[in-house]
C-alpha cells in the first residue's frame, strides 16, 4: 500500500494531493474522481493542521491510498486530539448570501466527494479517517 | 500565481494552479487590493485554475459579499473546470455564482 509522511503544513498540500491523485489515476479512475479523492484528502488534512493540531506545525500526517477493483480507500492518521464530527455544525447553505459562513464546509465537501467516510478516534494515540471512492 | 488586469469598468484577476489554504490569501489579497480601492465589478478567470478547495471558495464568497455591498457590484467567475464547478456544486455555492464561458462575455455581463 503506499504510504507517505507529511508534516502539518499548508505549502505540503499540493504534494499530498499529488499523492493520492496519481495513484487513484494509475489505478484507473476517471479524472472526475481522481478529482474527488484530492478534494476529500485536501479538505480532510486541511482540518487536521487547523483544528487538530491548532495550526501549521512540524507534527505528522500519515497517508496512505488503496486500490482495489472497486475503487480506492485512503487512510489519513493524525497524531492530534480526538476528533467528533458530530460535534461540526451541518453547513447550511439555505440562507441569504450575508450570512453564510464557513464552518463545516471542509466536512461538507469530504463527505459529498466521497462514497464512504468513516472517523476513528485512537485512544492515547489520534484519529484515523478512511475514506473510500468507488469506480 | 495571481494577476490583475484592470480596466475601465471591469477588472479581471487570473489565477493558476491549486487555490488552497497555502495559495488563497494571495488571492484574498488580490480581491482586497481591488475592493479597498473601490473597485467592484470583478471577473476571475479560472481558466489555469487546477483545484479549488473550500478555503478558495470562501475567498470568493467574501469577495462576492462585499462587491455587492455596492451598486453593480459582483464577483463573476469566468471559465472554470467541471471539476470546480461539481466542487461549487457540493458546497451548495452554484446559485450564489453567475458563470461564464469566457472572459469577454463576463465582462459584457456588467
Amino acid at each position: 500500500m503506499p504510504k507517505a509522511t507529511f508534516k502539518a503544513r499548508y505549502e505540503n498540500l499540493g504534494r499530498i494531493c499529488e499523492f493520492v491523485s496519481s495513484t487513484a489515476k494509475r489505478a484507473g479512475l476517471d479524472d472526475s474522481a481522481a478529482y474527488a479523492v484530492e478534494l476529500a484528502t485536501n479538505e480532510a488534512c486541511t482540518n487536521i493542521i487547523e483544528h487538530g493540531y491548532g495550526g501549521e506545525s512540524d507534527n505528522r500526517i500519515e497517508c496512505s491510498i488503496e486500490a482495489d477493483d472497486g475503487g480506492v480507500t485512503v487512510v489519513l492518521l493524525d497524531w492530534s486530539r480526538p476528533f467528533d464530527p458530530s460535534g461540526v455544525p451541518v453547513a447550511n447553505f439555505a440562507v441569504p448570501l450575508e450570512e453564510l459562513n464557513p464552518r463545516g464546509a471542509g466536512l461538507r465537501l469530504i463527505r459529498g466527494s466521497m462514497d464512504e467516510v468513516q472517523f476513528e478516534p485512537i485512544p492515547g494515540t489520534g484519529n484515523r479517517l478512511t475514506m473510500r471512492k468507488s469506480r | 500565481m495571481v494577476e490583475t488586469i484592470r480596466m475601465e469598468k471591469v477588472d479581471v484577476v487570473k489565477a493558476a494552479g491549486r487555490i488552497d489554504s497555502h495559495s488563497s490569501p494571495e488571492l484574498k489579497d488580490a480581491f482586497d487590493l481591488l475592493l479597498n480601492d473601490g473597485r467592484n465589478m470583478l471577473v476571475f478567470d479560472m481558466s489555469e485554475v487546477e483545484f479549488l478547495s473550500s478555503s478558495g471558495v470562501w475567498v470568493l464568497l467574501e469577495t462576492q459579499k462585499r462587491a455587492r455591498r455596492r451598486s453593480k457590484g459582483d464577483l463573476v467567475l469566468a471559465n472554470p473546470s467541471e471539476n470546480i464547478k461539481k466542487t461549487l456544486d457540493l458546497a451548495g455555492l452554484m446559485h450564489f455564482m453567475k458563470i461564464f464561458d469566457g472572459v469577454d462575455t463576463a465582462v459584457a455581463g456588467f
